[in-house]
């Protein structure tokens, strides 16, 4: 009993598809466009990391003291896991959500070549450039063009329990190589100290590529070759890294746990007393440190990463940066919040979290106070540091890494295969 | 004819009342789907605007050619086989447990119900505390019954890492089952247990003869769904293992959301995951007809 003229399910289903198909030819691929500047005030919004680095609290005063020196901007925080940062800012790319974004030294490529973050190249002043760290500026550049603004200035350290050592009988000095720390880690297993004295963050996560970089660049290996079209860490320093790192587990001096742990685990892993060694980000003296937290406080040793047979001890270039979103309606009030966090006055107060990406820092004495034991270290670490790949598909290339090497640690591959199946894998994606 | 009017002015009065749940629908439905399959055909490889390659059916050629794909779908296919007969298992004996005339029989539904009530990121969270190889309790309890002398690394190795995946999920949805049951277990005419009982047949026997032939209305909608749901598991995996180790708990709704959101491959995203709707739509027919029959069965 139909009637005429009456919109039927189907008809009306069949209008909507129609609808929605010429709104989806219409719309071409993607929504968004491009961002401007505003007019320097107003409502901004910021993504930051809640891991490693400023803590949340330490973001949340800033943004206060911010808001106090410019009352015309107001600014929301929002905070993600490290993990869930890329994936977060590349999802909210189209709708504009953030109008300033915290990005790792490894993206700039990626975001930069995609317009995901905003070109400041003509922003960054002489100053600028002549008063931050050479590291520290490196972070948010690709290609001659800036992205943003150096914020977190990090690298991994080895971080070591004296009172371990104490009752070992290991001298502090032997931990200068890989060689040593591997047979200071035999001696406090075999006295029973500590069942696995050496804890990693061997998560297959970008943690495991960062722990991975550190030994290859000890090894004198490297990810490319010269002309970074195809992969070389599976032969030399690349190869030998993973064969290191295996040996640990094979040995029983690495906790097992370490397939499974981020910075986080290990940091809490180490303060329980449960390890000996950790490699860690600045955050992991202070918080080894805390008495709240930490059972080891007072008992921290830090040192520079260790050398391997070659005399190489780079440090993986662990930097962030924070750049203003390329579809930002507000990008003048977004740089003025960026400027302001990654002011020296600013980064100095907070150096026990990260350490200041400005030269002048380190000899200003509330920064050398603060951090005794990590400035002289991290003061020599710094101007040795070893970078990710800079290629644009960054993200799917550590994937095939941590996969095979995690192939390798957690399944028994063998390190030579494993490493040759990433290659294999990499041609595509370097292609 | 006016009556006919009449009746189409109530027509389009009714589309009125429908268009705000239709923009609904369209918006958060329709659209999306229409734009991941527009986008499946080309080589999207930015959430940003702009002009991609249109490479046809070349994204759907390359996701059956890649062996992380196929990796994935095996998987896939051992976690909804496991945790679907599992929870099919323990969610029979907590069903029958439930429906027994117990004293405190309430109490035991509330408790039954909680696992259920947690957000998957909760139980998710809950069971790497449990797992965790330094502070987990497991290894606690166990080094204390003398079971292990080490601590395990319960999530270090990927097919064991699987499987404690697995337990993690059975855990939670074994209650949603339990209820499924219980709800089929309540249609059975208590008489047909007595008269089996009078005619000499023990409990065991009178479960596998009256009562599970009884519940196959039921047993087969349970397991359509949760395979459906299995199929589609993310969460459970994104919080526990991120699909480690060693890829070993990567499944193909994860395996979609790594190609798509971390290694910006919108178009292959969007075709892997229109081959994952094709499963679940063919699982959705299956579950479609199996519940018309029982309806059918339950009316006759």
């Amino acid at each position: 009993m139909s009637v005429p003229n009456e919109p039927s399910r189907r008809g009306f289903l069949g209008l909507s598809a129609a609808a929605g198909a010429t709104l989806l030819l219409g719309s071409a691929c993607g929504g968004g466009g491009g961002g401007s500047a505003g007019n320097g005030t107003g409502k901004i919004r910021a993504l930051f990391m809640k891991q490693a680095g400023y803590s949340e609290s330490d973001i949340r005063k800033m943004t206060a003291a911010f808001h106090q020196a410019n009352p015309k901007i107001s600014v929301d925080v929002e905070l993600v896991a490290y993990e869930a940062l890329h994936d977060k800012i590349v999802a909210a790319a189209p709708a504009h959500t953030y109008d300033v974004v915290l990005i790792d030294v490894i993206w700039p490529a990626e975001f930069g070549s995609k317009r995901i973050v905003t070109d400041v190249t003509s922003k960054v002043s002489g100053g600028i450039k002549s008063g931050m760290l050479p590291g520290a500026l490196a972070t948010a550049e690709y290609r001659g063009h800036y992205y943003g603004l150096p914020w977190i200035l990090d690298t991994k350290y080895l971080y070591y329990n004296k009172a371990h050592l104490k009752k070992a009988g290991v001298d502090e000095g032997s931990l200068d190589t890989w060689d040593g720390v591997v047979a200071a880690a035999k001696k406090i297993k075999a006295k029973g100290i500590v069942d696995a004295p050496l804890a990693w963050s061997w998560k297959q996560v970008e943690a495991l590529i960062c722990d991975y970089t550190q030994l290859l660049g000890a090894y004198g290996g490297t990810f490319l070759t010269p002309d970074g079209k195809s992969a070389a860490f599976q032969t030399g320093g690349g190869l030998e890294a993973l064969k290191f790192m295996r040996g640990t587990l094979d040995d029983g001096l690495t906790n097992k746990g370490s397939i499974t742990w981020i910075e986080d685990d290990v940091l809490k892993t180490f303060s329980q007393g449960q390890a000996s060694f950790m490699l860690n980000w600045t955050y992991g003296f202070a918080g080894a440190n805390d008495p709240k937290a930490s059972k080891v406080a007072g008992d921290v040793g830090v040192r520079r990463t260790p050398a391997g047979p070659g005399g190489k001890r780079p440090g993986v270039n662990g930097s962030m940066a924070l750049c203003v979103s390329g579809g930002s309606q507000n990008q003048a009030a977004a740089w003025t919040y960026i400027t302001y966090l990654t002011g020296a006055s600013v980064q100095d107060r907070y150096a026990t979290s990260s350490l200041p990406c400005w030269q002048a820092s380190y000899d200003d004495p509330q920064v050398t106070k603060a951090n005794p034991d990590v400035v002289p270290v991290a003061k020599e670490q710094l101007a040795d540091l070893i970078a990710r790949p800079q290629v644009p598909r960054y993200n799917e290339m550590s994937q095939v890494l941590q996969s095979q090497l995690q192939r390798c640690l957690a399944q028994g591959e063998d390190p030579a295969a494993a490493l040759n199946a990433a290659a294999d894998q990499a041609k595509r994606i370097l292609a | 004819m006016p009556a006919s009017r009449d009746r189409r002015g109530q027509a389009w009065f009714a589309l009125a009342l429908l268009l705000p749940a239709a923009v609904v629908v369209f918006g958060v439905v329709l659209y999306p789907a229409l734009r991941a399959l527009y986008i499946s055909f080309f080589d999207v490889d930015s959430p940003m605007p702009g002009a991609y390659p249109f490479v046809g059916i070349g994204n759907y050629r390359d996701v059956f050619t890649d062996p992380q794909v196929w990796s994935a779908a095996g998987h896939t296919v051992y976690f909804t086989l496991v945790s679907t007969a599992a929870e099919l298992v323990f969610g029979m004996l907590l069903a029958l447990l439930m429906n027994a005339p117990l004293r405190a029989r309430w109490l035991l539904r509330a408790i039954v119900i909680v696992p259920w009530a947690l957000p998957t990121i909760v139980n998710g969270a809950m069971w790497n505390g449990i797992l965790n190889s330094q502070s987990g309790v497991l290894n606690a309890l166990l080094t204390q019954l003398h079971l292990i002398d080490h601590y395990v690394s319960w999530l270090g190795s990927p097919f064991l890492a699987l499987n404690l995946v697995i337990v993690a999920d059975v855990w939670k949805n074994t209650s949603l089952v339990a209820f499924f049951l219980l709800a089929g277990l309540q249609t059975i005419p208590p008489q047909l247990s007595e008269a089996a009982r009078v005619d000499g047949a023990g409990p065991v026997r009178t479960f596998f003869s009256v009562t599970l032939p009884l519940l196959r209305p039921t047993i087969a909608i349970v397991l359509v769904l949760r395979t459906m749901e299995a199929f589609k598991v993310f969460d459970i995996i994104y919080v526990m293992t991120g699909g480690g180790p060693a890829s070993g708990t990567q499944t193909v709704t994860f395996l979609t959301y790594l190609k798509a959101f971390s290694d910006q491959r919108y178009g292959y995203g969007s075709a892997m995951a229109y081959l994952i709707v094709i499963v679940i739509l063919a699982l959705s027919t299956i579950y479609l007809r199996l519940l018309r029959q029982s309806e059918m069965g339950g009316a006759t």
